[in-house]
C-alpha cells in the first residue's frame, strides 16, 4: 500500500506488531472524539503550539493521514477563520469519517477548554476582589503585553516580507488605531486588496505549504 | 434573549477571526468591552491572561468566560457554540472545495492581504490594552523583563505569566 512508503523508522517501546495494530485502528467518530479530546486538553497557548501534538496523534501513531495530506490540512486550517485546532479537527474528522467524524472531533477539541474555563470562571468571579488575586492579576497584566509583543515579532517575521505587505500592514494599522475602523472591515478590505494585488501581479506568497502542494501537483 | 445575543455576537467574532489567537483580540474587545460592556477593560485583560495559562484556543476560552459571566452555564455554551460554528462551516466548505478543485487560489490570494493585516491587528490590540496593563513603573519593569526572558532566554510564556503573578503578590 502507498501508506507504507513514507513510514520512517521510529524509536518506540512497542513491538512492531503492536505498532501495526495501533496504526490499523479505523478512525471512527468516537475514536476521533477521544483523540481530539486529548489534543484539546494538553495544548496550552493555543494555535501553532498544537500542531506537533495533532501531527503525532493522527499522522504518526494511527496513520490516518499521510504527511502531505497533513500539510494540506494545515494550509486549509490556516485559511479558515477561527481557532486552528477547531479547523484541523473539522477537516480531519470530515476527511476520515464524514460529517459525524467532523462533529465528534470538534466537540472533542472544544470540550476540555470549555470545562476548564467554566470551572476557572466560577472560581475567579468569586475571588476576583481578594487582595492576593488582585495583586497576582496586576502582575500578570504587564506580562500579557510582553507575550503580545512576541506575537507581533513572530507573526510579523513571516507575514510582512514584501513591499506590498509592509504598505498594507501599515495602512491597516493606521485604519485600526487612528481612524478606529471596525476590525471586520479591515480584514475584508485586506482580503480584497490581496486578491486585487495577485490579479495585477503585485504580490506572490510562496509559503511552505503551497510549495509542497505545487510539488504534489507536478508529480 | 441574552443567550441568543451571546451566540450571535460570538458567531460574528468567530467568522472574522483570521490568524487565530491575538489577532482576534481587537474584534473581541470591540464587541465585548466597547459595544456590549459585558467586561471592563481590565477584566478583559485578565481573561487574556487566564486564557494563556489554561489549555485551548484563546477564542474558546474568552467565549466560555464571557458567556458564563453574562448568563451562566447556558450563556457559556451559547457563546462557545457561536464562536466555533463559523470555523466548522468554513473549514468544511474549504475542504470540499479543495478536494474538488485541488487548489485554493482565490483563498490564497486573499491571504496575501489578510496576513499583513493580522500583524496590524495584533499591534492594535497591544496598543489598546497597554494603558490598562502597564499602570506604573513596576508594571513596565515586569513587561520588559518578561519580554526579554521569553525572547532571549526562551522562557516558557506560561511560566512567565506565573512568575509575573508571583511578583505581583510579592510587591502588591
Amino acid at each position: 500500500m502507498a501508506v507504507e512508503k513514507g513510514v520512517k523508522p521510529t524509536v518506540n517501546h512497542q513491538t512492531p506488531a503492536e505498532q501495526d495494530k495501533e496504526r490499523m485502528l479505523p478512525p471512527t467518530p468516537l475514536r476521533l472524539f477521544w483523540t481530539f479530546l486529548a489534543i484539546g486538553a494538553f495544548t496550552f497557548g493555543g494555535g501553532y503550539a498544537m500542531i506537533p501534538l495533532i501531527k503525532k496523534s493522527i499522522v504518526e501513531r494511527p496513520r490516518w493521514m499521510e504527511d502531505e495530506e497533513f500539510v494540506d490540512a494545515i494550509a486549509i486550517a490556516q485559511s479558515s477563520p477561527g481557532p486552528i485546532a477547531v479547523n484541523i479537527a473539522t477537516l480531519t474528522g470530515y476527511k476520515l469519517s464524514g460529517l459525524g467524524g467532523a462533529l465528534f472531533s470538534v466537540v472533542g477539541a472544544t470540550l476540555p477548554s470549555f470545562i476548564i474555563i467554566l470551572v476557572v470562571a466560577s472560581i475567579f468571579l468569586g475571588v476576583q476582589h481578594n487582595s492576593y488575586v488582585r495583586a497576582a492579576m496586576a502582575g500578570m497584566r504587564p506580562a500579557v503585553i510582553a507575550l503580545m509583543a512576541q506575537a507581533v515579532l513572530d507573526v510579523g517575521k513571516t507575514a510582512v516580507k514584501s513591499r506590498f505587505s509592509i504598505v498594507l500592514g501599515l495602512l491597516a494599522l493606521v485604519a485600526l488605531t487612528v481612524f478606529n475602523v471596525h476590525p471586520v472591515l479591515v480584514i475584508v478590505a485586506a482580503a480584497a486588496a490581496g486578491v486585487a494585488a495577485s490579479r495585477l501581479g503585485l504580490a506572490q506568497v510562496p509559503n511552505g505549504a503551497e510549495q509542497k502542494e505545487q510539488n504534489k501537483e507536478t508529480r | 434573549m441574552m443567550v441568543l445575543n451571546l451566540f450571535l455576537t460570538f458567531f460574528k467574532i468567530g467568522l472574522f477571526s483570521f490568524g487565530g489567537g491575538y489577532a482576534m483580540i481587537p474584534l473581541i474587545q470591540r464587541e465585548i468591552v466597547t459595544l456590549h460592556r459585558w467586561l471592563t477593560m481590565s477584566q478583559f485583560i485578565d481573561v487574556i491572561a487566564i486564557s494563556q495559562v489554561t489549555p485551548g484556543p484563546i477564542a474558546i476560552n474568552a467565549a466560555t468566560f464571557v458567556g458564563y459571566k453574562v448568563a451562566g452555564v447556558w450563556g457559556s455554551a451559547a457563546a462557545t457554540a457561536g464562536v466555533v460554528m463559523p470555523s466548522v462551516l468554513v473549514s468544511l466548505g474549504l475542504t470540499w472545495a479543495f478536494l474538488r478543485y485541488r487548489s485554493l487560489a482565490v483563498v490564497k490570494a486573499m491571504f496575501t492581504g489578510i496576513r499583513p493585516a493580522v500583524v496590524a491587528l495584533i499591534v492594535a490590540a497591544t496598543l489598546s490594552i497597554l494603558p490598562s496593563s502597564i499602570t506604573n513603573f513596576a508594571g513596565l519593569l515586569i513587561a520588559l523583563l518578561a519580554f526579554l526572558a521569553i525572547r532571549y532566554f526562551k522562557l516558557d510564556p506560561i511560566l512567565a505569566l506565573v512568575l509575573a503573578a508571583a511578583i505581583g503578590i510579592l510587591i502588591g
